[in-house]
């Protein structure tokens, strides 16, 4: 349904170029979760405006690749078009509650608005559909939620009903950034389990960006591991937990607490991402790996296949694996 | 916070009671403003030896109510603080909006002529319109909103950058929203706040320039009865005759004062950040914001003062 190949994102600085996508591949099936996993700087969130074309102009500029849904290249449409697409097939949640509502709006009129968009409702169906949207999303009271101002709900609550407004165009693909990072731990869970909710019903296609992998772990069918603007590792979530083909991969997962081990300590990768208007030509990664091999300096690692729908860029996997 | 409370009694009398005398001048004026009797020119206030309940604040040279001519000339100052401020609010907060969402080229351009219009010598324009047509409404109009556009397209186009960053309009834009559709819907409405506040501080500024204009002669058309043009009126008789100058000015001093007054509450207030932390930050600060009322008050505030300076 959705095939990314080859995007490529720059952003033209001062400083020179910096690639923030440089080649990012993937593709995604209705119903299914691809997560986009990697430090801050990595390329995540530039990847998801890519794709829905919103990259900040005139700094940021997707310069290479297609981006085929449903068989149509975004890229290549005009902006009337895109403007069809965004509205109707994807949708977004972001990642700060506090700034994704308009706070001059009620609920009800925000909600509202895009249902009609979509759906040509007024009236007392408009009101059903968009009560339907709010109780969707188990959002108490939804009846005097309507009248109320963003500045009258939680945090969750703020998070739940932008959800409801990405979610009532029936979008068949839902982009969300970091949807939870600004909500507590016991309300992520919920939100999450909600999400996956809507989307067994709805069979929307859902990229999911994170950098907690206990959520990659809970909820993604697929994860594509990023650095550097780069995926350095894509397979199942299981193939990725199992058998980490990528150094960073590993060194990402043993950052993890875990419960079970008494490992009082937890690990850290040393060392910082690299800077993205200089990389040097070979692997990203290789000044803070700790598995380094001479050929990791001079050039970029082919993708080496782990397994079905498993591969990595790594020197070493293809060592290991020649 | 208690200070959310207090609500603004001083300003909200006094600018009630102007909309009140404006709005019913007719029932309220003891005399005509404009006809006199010329054989009662020059009569003192009612405290004074000369003075009568006929005329409570006196009369001018051609025997005209000064009183009269003050409730009258209330009209002529909130008609076209309203109109010149409608004009150039509107005008400067689509221009503004337009230039901060739209960015790149358009905004260059805009800001611009914003630039110009800022550098306008607004005076002096006055002046010339004046020289090629006769003083009207029209122009006194004309000239403020050429003045005030700018003011209102800079602050607006400040806010408006500030807003854009917020993920609210990003997912209208993912949601397939037009840019007009986003500009009048989701960041307009954010935008009335500030408006609201710069709104009022202009006006006291409007009040203060339509008196400048009328006093230098190419504002508002005599016989009308504008503040501004009765202190011109009783320049020459301050030595004897003062009270026509003074209790226009004092007339423009209150209202001015008033308006500003408000203003400041409204700027406390109505921003919820602000409100929310509890701070009273200076909102319209910005340089080419803050003269707004005060230095470009001078003119008519001298004239004012001469009055007094008479009596």
């Amino acid at each position: 349904m959705l095939v990314v190949e080859d995007l490529k994102t720059y952003f033209y600085t001062r400083r020179g170029i910096t690639k923030a996508v440089d080649g990012v591949s993937f593709t995604l099936e209705a119903g299914e979760t691809l997560a986009l996993v990697g430090e801050s700087g990595s390329g995540k969130s530039v990847t998801c405006l890519s794709l829905v074309r919103l990259v900040p102009e005139p700094a940021g500029r997707i310069v290479g690749g297609r981006v085929l849904f449903q068989g149509e290249d975004l890229l290549e449409k005009s902006p009337a078009q895109m403007r069809h697409v965004r509205g109707k097939q994807i949708a977004m949640v972001l990642q700060d509650p506090m700034t994704s509502l308009n706070p001059a709006l009620t609920i009800g009129s925000q909600v509202s608005e895009v249902v009609r968009l979509h759906q040509g409702l007024r009236g007392s169906t408009l009101r059903e559909r968009v009560l339907d949207a709010l109780s969707r999303l188990r959002i108490p009271g939804a009846e005097t939620r309507l009248r109320t101002y963003q500045h009258q709900l939680s945090g969750g609550m703020r998070q739940r009903v932008s959800s409801a407004i990405a979610m009532s165009c029936e979008p068949r693909l839902l982009i969300a950034d970091e949807p939870t990072t600004a909500l507590d731990v016991t309300i992520q869970a919920q939100y999450l389990e909600l999400l996956k909710e809507v989307q067994r019903s709805t069979g929307v296609a859902v990229i999911l960006v994170t950098h907690d992998f206990g959520i990659v772990a809970a909820h993604a069918d697929r994860v594509a591991v990023m650095y550097a603007g780069r995926i350095v590792e894509m397979g199942s979530t299981l193939q990725v937990f199992d058998n980490p083909g990528h150094p960073y991969t590993r060194a990402l997962l043993r950052c993890l607490p875990d419960v079970e081990l008494t490992r009082h300590e937890l690990v850290e990768i040393g060392g910082q991402p690299p800077d993205l208007a200089r990389l040097p030509p070979g692997c990203p990664f290789a000044p803070r790996c700790p598995e380094r091999q001479p050929i990791c300096d001079e050039a970029y690692p082919p993708s080496v296949p782990l397994g079905s729908g498993h591969a990595a860029h790594c020197w070493v996997a293809a060592g290991a694996h020649a | 916070m208690l200070a959310g409370r207090q609500l603004p009694w001083f300003p909200g009398i006094v600018l009630a009671a102007l909309v009140f005398t404006a709005a019913f001048a007719a029932y309220l004026a003891p005399q005509s403003p404009t006809e006199g009797d010329i054989s009662r020119k020059l009569i003192t206030p009612v405290w004074m030896e000369r003075g009568t309940w006929e005329h409570p604040l006196g009369t001018d040279r051609f025997g005209r109510d000064v009183l009269s001519r003050i409730i009258y000339g209330s009209r002529i100052s909130l008609a076209v603080s309203l109109v010149a401020i409608g004009v150039a609010g509107t005008v400067g907060t689509g221009l503004g909006l337009l230039a901060g969402y739209r960015g790149g080229f358009t905004d260059a351009f805009l800001m611009r002529l914003t630039d110009i219009g800022l550098s306008l010598p607004i005076v002096l324009i006055a002046v010339v319109l004046v020289a090629v047509s006769e003083p009207s409404f029209g122009n006194v109009i004309l000239v403020i909103s050429l003045l005030l556009w700018p003011r209102f397209a800079r602050q607006m186009r400040g806010e408006t950058l500030a807003i854009k960053q917020q993920d609210f309009v990003a997912l209208a834009v993912v949601a397939g929203r037009s840019s007009w559709w986003i500009m009048s819907r989701h960041i307009f409405p954010n935008l009335v706040p500030t408006l609201l506040v710069i709104t009022t501080l202009q006006v006291g500024y409007v009040i203060l320039l339509e008196g400048t204009l009328s006093f230098l002669g190419v504002g508002v058309p005599p016989p009308n009865p504008a503040w501004g043009l009765m202190i011109a009126d009783g320049r020459g008789f301050l030595a004897t005759a003062w009270w026509i100058s003074l209790f226009p000015g004092l007339a423009m001093l209150l209202i001015v004062l008033a308006v500003n007054l408000m203003g400041d509450w409204l700027r406390d207030h109505l921003d919820p950040k602000l409100r929310q932390l509890g701070i009273r930050a200076p909102l319209l600060d910005a340089p080419g914001i803050e003269p707004v009322g005060h230095a470009a008050g001078e003119a008519p505030a001298r004239g004012a003062s001469g009055g007094g300076d008479g009596g």
